[in-house]
């Protein structure tokens, strides 16, 4: 097997993509967002429940391929106890991870164990997969700042 | 021969990721013969100008060779007249000409479209446009398990309100091959007007439209070995007569006053502006070379190809084929328990094996399989069995990762 292969369906990823956490709807979610790609069909529901600015509990539902629902599952446990802006800040370094293959020296990242994504950057044709989630969950939190958007 | 087929083929020759390249994307659309590519080279090298309206040396030439692919074409399909070929941008570009130029003008309200449920989103969406335009009503004609055309229902869909069926000659996603005679004739009888989609047909198996007896024929050149940006719609030619012109502008007109206009003749009236000249040409040296190959040799080899590959895909038990008709071309779709197709394209991928991932244009088939997406293998005569183990072990290793 290549070393970018092995790269990208790292065991974590794998495991993560079989056994997807927080594979749920939270009941009493605060924020909702939803995410499309029409290209391949990946489908993503995601549940915020957000405590004043605190997220307290994340969760996804929907269909996808390996890396997409690895990274929702993924995504939903490393919010679980962050503030939005902190979310924020995960979602641009996640960004430039998968995109451009940089990762912030360990001291400053607020990676954490989403540091496995790395391998997608060498995969240009499954960035969409990888970042499916964090976009959804930006349009949850726009949402929810911006109501009165009807377009 | 099969060698000496490949040498003709200068992409089969490269490497992906260091490995070679297994291509099997034909579906999509097919690689280029060297015939091909040079005709391309030497129009432009040799005789680019424009057609139809030169008095100078090189527009002779370049309108000699652009109307010598029309009589190619004209007995490459087995069409009455040479204004029976219309050249166009592809399929798509054909069914929406016959969608909007035919049926715009006959259809009523209360007055059906029929299709079916196999069809490219080309042969769905045009129709559903015009359906929108003129009260018309579009109707699905159902497929089977196996990825057949269930005809036990023909007769509930197919009656006299029916005035089109647009129908697939091969499906791009099961690999279906439908009785398109025997089709024809049933709509004739009830008043119907018959679009053959055949884009996956042409370079497969031998076409003739007098035999079809349909009334338009579409196809698009770049799944035929030539080049993009091409393709034919083929219509007999009292019916085209009937229909105004699609499109107007230069070539398309006779004499044109701020009063009125005069439209040119067939096939002229349906090709306005500059055509794509170039790859006409192309196109011609593609029908040369499969005319020349002959569609014994390729039958015989994407039979053998099609046979070997559903054996042995039918050995891994966690894989499931999706289109098993009886009557098939050289596709295999199939998905994998528990793994997405993408992540099957990926891995294939990686081991030089190009393959198809996704919908292929066909979701409301997939959601027919109530299957996301997936896997399509698609051959042309110049794949090996050895390029069909490429592609099982492929598979084996997108196994062993996600066990």
């Amino acid at each position: 097997m290549s070393n970018d292969l092995r790269a990208l369906y790292q065991e974590v990823i794998v495991d993560h993509s079989k056994r997807p956490r927080n594979f749920k709807k939270i009941t009493d979610a605060n924020m909702h967002g939803e995410g499309f790609n029409p290209l391949c069909g990946d489908r993503l529901n995601l549940y915020l429940k957000v405590d004043g600015d605190k997220i307290v509990d994340a969760s996804f539902e929907g269909q996808g391929c390996a890396i997409s629902t690895a990274s929702a599952s993924m995504m939903t446990e490393s919010l679980k106890g962050k503030t939005l802006k902190e979310a924020e800040i995960v979602f641009q370094e996640f960004h430039k991870l998968v995109t451009e293959g940089v990762s912030p020296d360990e001291e400053h990242s607020h990676l954490g164990k989403l540091a496995v994504f790395a391998g997608v950057s060498e995969f240009p044709a499954r960035v969409k997969c990888a970042s499916l989630p964090w976009h959804t969950l930006r349009a949850a939190i726009d949402e929810e700042a911006n109501p009165a958007k009807t377009e | 021969m099969l060698n000496r087929v490949r040498a003709d083929f200068p992409i089969l020759s490269e490497k992906v990721y260091g490995k070679k390249l297994v291509y099997l994307d034909n579906a999509a659309t097919t690689q280029k013969p060297k015939s091909v590519i040079e005709a391309l080279n030497h129009y432009y090298s040799a005789t680019n100008s424009n057609i139809h309206r030169g008095v100078h040396f090189l527009s002779q030439k370049a309108t000699e060779q652009y109307e010598a692919t029309r009589d190619q074409i004209q007995k490459f399909m087995g069409a009455q007249s040479r204004k029976e070929i219309i050249f166009t941008k592809g399929t798509t570009d054909s069914i929406n000409l016959v969608a909007q130029s035919y049926g715009r003008n006959i259809l009523k309200t209360g007055d059906e479209i029929l299709i079916s449920e196999m069809e490219h989103h080309s042969n769905i969406v045009p129709w559903q446009i015009l359906a929108e335009q003129t009260g018309a009503k579009l109707r699905v004609l159902p497929i089977t398990d196996q990825g057949e055309l269930d005809l036990t229902k023909i007769h509930d869909y197919l009656t006299t309100k029916t005035k089109i069926l647009s129908i697939v000659h091969i499906s791009n996603s099961l690999g279906t091959i439908n009785p398109i005679k025997e089709l024809t004739q049933m709509a004739h009888k009830v008043g119907a007007v018959v679009l053959v989609d055949g884009a996956q047909a042409i370079q497969h198996v031998p076409v003739n439209v007098k035999d079809l007896d349909c009334d338009f024929y579409v196809f698009s050149g770049h799944k035929l070995y030539g080049p993009t940006g091409i393709g034919v719609l083929y219509g007999k030619e009292k019916i085209l007569n009937s229909m105004p012109p699609y499109q107007g502008g230069g070539d398309m007109i006779k004499y044109v006053t701020w009063e009125k206009t005069t439209y040119n003749d067939l096939p002229y009236k349906f090709e306005a502006g500059t055509p794509p000249i170039a790859q006409v040409i192309g196109l011609g040296a593609a029908i040369k070379y499969i005319t020349d190959l002959g569609f014994d040799f390729i039958q015989k080899q994407e039979h053998l190809l099609l046979e070997k590959a559903t054996e042995a895909l039918k050995k891994i038990p966690q894989l499931r084929l999706i289109g098993t008709a009886e009557k098939k071309s050289s596709v295999v779709a199939f998905i994998l328990e528990g793994i997405h197709p993408h992540d099957i394209g990926t891995i294939l991928d990686q081991e030089g094996v190009a393959v198809r991932a996704g919908h292929h244009c066909t979701q409301p088939l997939m959601d027919r399989f109530k299957v996301p997406a997936t896997v399509r293998a698609s051959f042309s005569f110049y794949n090996t069995v050895e390029e069909i183990e490429s592609l099982v072990s492929g598979i084996k290793k997108t196994l062993e990762i996600f066990k």
